[in-house]
């Protein structure tokens, strides 16, 4: 229990340093957010009244940006990213089905993480690659024409 | 009698020099520039469609049902987002219209459960108000689909978009599958109270009200105002009062009994029962807003603790004993008339209440000037804000507050000193920082970092930490930098205020002993921040100071006062609007106790007793002559009590033995005396010592007017039966009755025209313009029949402006080796005063305890931990609370409420007081804090005392055959 509060305090300390960094900006919040997802893998909730202190906000202020924004996260996401397009031209060419049997192979759901904590495999509404469906994002890197075996074989080739 | 409806204009008035004229479905309207098609169309009475639109905040646009159509414009823009136009041509009913708002109701309802017959809200929902207004028939889509509505789905899985009611809150109830998420709860948090607690969470469908970070209302930043509640067009957030009890049938306009804002309320009724208080939008002093304690807590008023029988008793060792009230009277009238016989016509006396109405206070005083034919009346105020009524008299002629809420709209710097207006005046706190969070700049002057400190989207400019005790010399510091650095406002010096005067405090205060380098030794202030802070004042616009008790419970507060006095004419910031020198009063009618001759040496309307002519005024209409010698103020009566030849006290609607200092004192002047009356709703600390106790009616039982901390006489109405049998003012009058006085009062109005009567201030005062203006400020006269929101606009009442020489006089009250720590006492938002009433409903939620905060410095060096009970000692006594850890105090400075008997901090405070008035001071006392292992001594014999005298003897019943 004590470990655990010392990691929070930790946590909040560095979450004060990261927005105090960006406080004099205009429309602070959504870069220091950037910012301190990019330190701890998501937005730690006990961060966020000491973000909020920070920039002078109520804590519910920045709760409903960071709850607004779907790239935010409450906690880590595994060590690859998958976004899977559920738009219309990729469900047309065969998305929902590839999407099926991905998440049932790794035996986890929509934005769930794989047990081994190697893989988050998120929903995503639109790449913008129509032309290309079924398309997917795997660590902000685009993939089109995707089937079940092009896309094993890219995840295959993703460090452990 | 019907409920008062209010018109629900849509969006916020707008203030403008040049109005518009358009057409609004073919009829021709002409209204202010900027305002929205939406408030054009209410004020012609046409009602355009809204769900996500009310008149207390700011426009949205985010319900779409309120659409109109605007000839030679393409689309359907919002009315309550499209600003009114010149010229325009508008169509609030077209058929296209009907179509989309029809499919707009569609969609809402189809996400909304219809349990209309068993909703808390049915017959008061705006949301079933649209539904008919657009025809809604039918809902196309079902009610299977992805929704909030059902904890389960058709199969029988658990709805994960379903969350359950938060019911953490006592006062309401949020029901998120009640909501349609039009933000109307989150902008009123934001915009009305400014305390941003709520939000919307997520987005898209999944979006929902939140509090905090999705916690229960009650763990949320949430302080319970009530304005989200109001602001709810459905049954999301409900009162629980209304679930428990059905909507009312009838309401009345009221004040609300808690502190000096004054707030207008609707006192929705059913039968003689209050179903809600819900605050009136042309109040004056709250428009439209509320608080925690005025909104909810008014459950005391029929708490089972409530005394419905008067009580007498021999010695205050025996049991009460239940008497009827004629024996009650004749009993006191006979007590009275012996005691006096004894021991003299000084013998006895009488406080009023700052509680009661101004006519109760009226007659209470009049009772003692013309039926103990002495002067020995005093009031609460005497221990609050008297230093004001000295202070304020003596600069500016009148002593009272020169502004009205409304101006701080108007303000660019405001000075808060010795207040905390977001616990103490909530609702006037909320007016504050909405003008702060439109660009006004804030000074705040406090031992503490109160809220307003840094509070969301505000934050002071200047706060000056300055130790308890040193106003004076701060003040005066801040006044050597505006008149050293040539910042006077030497034009309205010389216009208003007498030039000599000036001269010779410029001169005093520019002595360099004075300067913020020379005073921060003793005051603890950092001189730069003071000299930023002085010049900020002087030169930032229309500057305006706010002040509390902070200001006036010390043994310098007439002169903290003259020096506020002395910084506003020193930088023309009197007489006009957005500027002035404003007293927050403690209590709702402190500032009509005070107006109403409470004092022992003034009349009605701040009139000395030695002046001859007043006096005739009085003996003239009461057939008796006055004695011309001021009576006795509260803690001379006490002392005489003690010394024996003061025997006998009327308190109406006071505790003092709660409220006043040094509580040991207070009880030995009330053992000593033979016939101590009090008039009140409980059985108070005071009443422990009490010989006759007369039942008290609430503010809900009683005709009578509230005057506020803006001079503002507001009408409370009578909405239920006295429980006890008589209103106060009519228990009074049957006093005087059997004191032999033929008084004829049938309504409090008739006492009221017997105010005007006799004080000028008052001359234009009746019921009559008081129902028909809503409302007005004094002084009321004939030129002034509409009152004076501002005083002092062409020239100050008493002439010229005095400035007043301002020495800081240390107090007697000094830290030393066993006493090293100050100890400042305040209020918190939940609680009021002395408690009796907020004690006595659910806002001991939030505070159920009094707490001693110390600074963790402080806490180290004595080994206490957050939480633990501490000794809290003086040279006066000692008493064991709770300590809570916080930087918000300085090191040296421990801070606690008085809300509690059980802690009854004031068995702390000393008898040291005021050097004009004898206000205590409370705010100074040195103390020492040690690790504790259960309550004082003091605090045992005390509740054992405090139990044995409560007790009521059972009535003889007749032995059954």
């Amino acid at each position: 229990m004590a470990a655990a509060d010392e990691i929070q305090s930790a946590q909040q300390a560095t979450a004060r340093a990261i927005a105090g960094a960006h406080s004099h900006r205009e429309g602070a919040l959504l870069p220091i957010l950037h910012a301190v997802q990019e330190e701890f893998g998501c937005i730690p909730p006990q961060t966020i009244p000491a973000i909020a202190d920070v920039l002078n906000l109520s804590r519910a202020e920045v709760h409903g940006v960071v709850s607004f924004y779907h790239d935010f996260r409450d906690t880590p996401a595994g060590r690859h990213v998958v976004k899977l397009c559920r738009a219309e031209a990729c469900q047309a060419m065969g998305g929902a089905a590839l999407a099926e049997q991905l998440l049932e192979d790794l035996d986890t759901g929509w934005s769930g993480t794989t047990a081994d904590g190697r893989l988050t495999i998120e929903p995503v509404y639109c790449l913008g690659l129509c032309a290309c469906a079924p398309a997917a994002m795997i660590d902000e890197k685009p993939h089109g024409r995707l089937d079940a075996a092009r896309l094993t074989t890219l995840l295959s080739e993703l460090a452990p | 009698m019907t409920v008062i409806k209010e018109t629900d204009f849509g969006t916020p008035a707008v203030h403008a020099a040049t109005t518009v004229r358009l057409t609004i479905d073919g009829r021709q309207i002409d209204v202010p520039a900027g305002t929205s098609l939406m408030r054009a169309a209410a004020e012609a009475g046409i009602e355009v469609p809204k769900l996500c639109a009310t008149d207390m905040i700011d426009a949205f646009g985010s319900c779409r049902l309120c659409l109109v159509e605007v000839d030679g414009r393409r689309g359907t823009p919002a009315s309550c987002t499209t600003p009114a136009e010149e010229g325009m041509v508008v169509r609030t009913q077209t058929d296209r219209l009907k179509g989309l708002r029809r499919g707009v109701m569609e969609l809402y309802i189809s996400d909304h459960p219809l349990d209309c017959l068993t909703c808390a809200a049915n017959g008061d929902c705006e949301l079933q108000d649209m539904a008919g207004a657009v025809g809604l028939r039918e809902v196309r889509y079902g009610y299977d689909g992805s929704n909030h509505v059902t904890p389960r789905d058709t199969s029988g899985e658990t709805n994960p978009l379903y969350r359950p009611q938060d019911q953490s809150n006592p006062y309401f109830t949020y029901d998120p599958s009640k909501c349609i998420v039009c933000s109307r709860c989150v902008r009123a948090c934001e915009e009305v109270q400014g305390t941003f607690a709520l939000t919307i969470e997520g987005r898209g469908f999944g979006s929902r009200v939140a509090a905090g970070m999705n916690e229960d209302f009650l763990s949320s930043e949430c302080v319970s105002c009530g304005a989200c509640v109001q602001a709810c067009p459905t049954a999301t957030l409900q009162e629980n009062s209304v679930i428990d009890i059905g909507l009312p049938e009838h309401s009345k306009v009221t004040t609300c009994a808690y502190c000096g804002v004054g707030c207008s309320f609707k006192a929705e009724m059913r039968g003689e029962e209050v179903v809600r208080m819900v605050p009136w939008k042309d109040g004056k002093a709250n428009r439209g807003h509320s608080c925690v304690k005025g909104r909810f807590a008014w459950g005391y008023a029929t708490h089972r603790d409530r005394i419905l029988n008067p009580m007498i008793r021999e010695k205050i060792t025996d049991p009460w004993r239940e008497v009827s009230w004629e024996e009650a009277f004749a009993h006191t009238a006979r007590e009275l008339r012996r005691i006096q016989h004894q021991y003299g016509r000084e013998a006895i006396g009488g406080i009023t209440s700052s509680r009661c109405t101004n006519e109760e206070t009226y007659l209470v005083q009049k009772l003692v000037r013309a039926g103990f034919r002495n002067n020995n009346v005093d009031t609460c105020a005497r221990v609050c804000h008297s230093p004001t009524g000295y202070g304020l008299g003596q600069a500016f002629g009148t002593s009272a507050g020169t502004q009205d809420f409304d101006s701080v709209e108007d303000t660019d710097v405001m000075i808060v000193i010795g207040a905390n207006p977001t616990d103490g005046h909530p609702v006037f706190a909320s007016r504050m920082k909405k003008r702060l969070r439109q660009g006004a700049r804030l000074i705040v002057i406090d031992p503490r970092r109160i809220d307003l400190v840094r509070t969301p989207h505000v934050e002071a400019a200047h706060h000056l930490p300055l130790k308890p005790g040193t106003n004076v010399a701060v003040l005066t510091a801040m006044a050597h930098v505006i008149v050293t650095e040539g910042l006077c406002d030497e034009r309205f010096i010389r216009e208003r205020c007498d030039w000599s005067e000036f001269e010779d405090w410029a001169a005093f205060v520019a002595e360099e002993r004075h300067g913020p380098e020379a005073t921060a030794a003793y005051t603890g202030v950092d001189a730069e921040a003071l000299r930023q802070a002085a010049r900020l004042f002087a030169t930032g616009g229309n500057g305006a100071i706010y002040y509390g008790l902070g200001v006036t419970e010390h043994s310098q507060g007439s002169t903290a006062v003259m020096a506020l006095a002395n910084l506003a004419m020193a930088t023309g910031n009197i007489g006009r609007r957005g500027v002035g020198v404003n007293p927050l009063r403690g209590q709702n009618n402190v500032q009509g106790s005070c107006d109403m001759g409470s004092f022992p040496h003034e009349l009605p309307g701040y009139r000395h007793i030695s002046g001859d002519e007043t006096r005739q005024i009085f003996e003239k209409l009461w057939g008796v002559e006055l004695d011309s010698e001021p009576g006795l103020r509260i803690p001379n009566m006490l002392d005489a009590a003690v010394h024996g030849n003061f025997r006998g006290l009327y308190v109406q609607g006071e505790d003092i033995l709660q409220s006043d200092p040094d509580t040991k004192h207070v009880a030995a002047g009330l053992a000593a005396m033979e016939c101590v009356i009090v008039h009140d709703l409980f059985l108070n600390e005071t009443a422990n010592y009490a010989h006759v106790f007369l039942p008290g009616s609430t503010f809900l039982e009683k005709d009578g007017t509230f005057t506020n901390a803006e001079r503002r006489i507001n009408r409370v109405r009578k909405v239920m039966s006295p429980k006890n049998g008589y209103a106060d003012w009519e228990v009074t009058l049957k006093l005087a009755e059997a004191l032999g006085l033929d008084w004829s009062y049938r309504h409090p109005s008739e006492i009221m025209d017997e105010i005007a009567a006799t004080t000028p201030s008052f001359a234009g005062v009746n019921y009559a313009m008081l129902d028909q203006k809503g409302s007005v400020q004094w002084p009321c006269n004939a030129s002034v029949p509409d009152g004076t929101p501002i005083m002092h606009i062409d020239g100050f009442v008493r002439g010229r402006g005095k400035f007043i020489r301002t020495e800081y006089v240390a107090t007697d009250e000094k830290t030393g080796p066993r006493f090293p720590l100050l100890l400042t006492t305040g209020r918190i938002l939940s609680q009021y005063n002395v408690g009796a009433q907020t004690r006595r409903t659910a806002n001991s939620t939030w505070h159920a305890e009094d707490r001693l905060e110390v600074h963790p410095h402080d806490a180290e060096q004595r080994g206490i931990r957050d939480g633990e009970l501490v000794k809290l000692a003086s040279r006066s006594g000692a008493t064991a609370l709770r300590a809570r850890i916080t930087d918000r105090v300085a090191t040296g400075v421990v801070y606690t409420t008085f809300h509690h008997p059980d802690t009854q901090a004031n068995v702390i405070t000393t008898d040291y007081t005021d050097w004009a008035t004898n206000c205590p001071e409370y705010k100074v006392t040195a103390v020492q804090v040690s690790p504790a292992n259960g309550p004082t001594d003091w605090q045992q014999s005390y509740s054992a005392q405090a139990e044995a005298a409560r007790r009521i003897a059972e009535p003889e019943v007749e032995p059954a055959e």
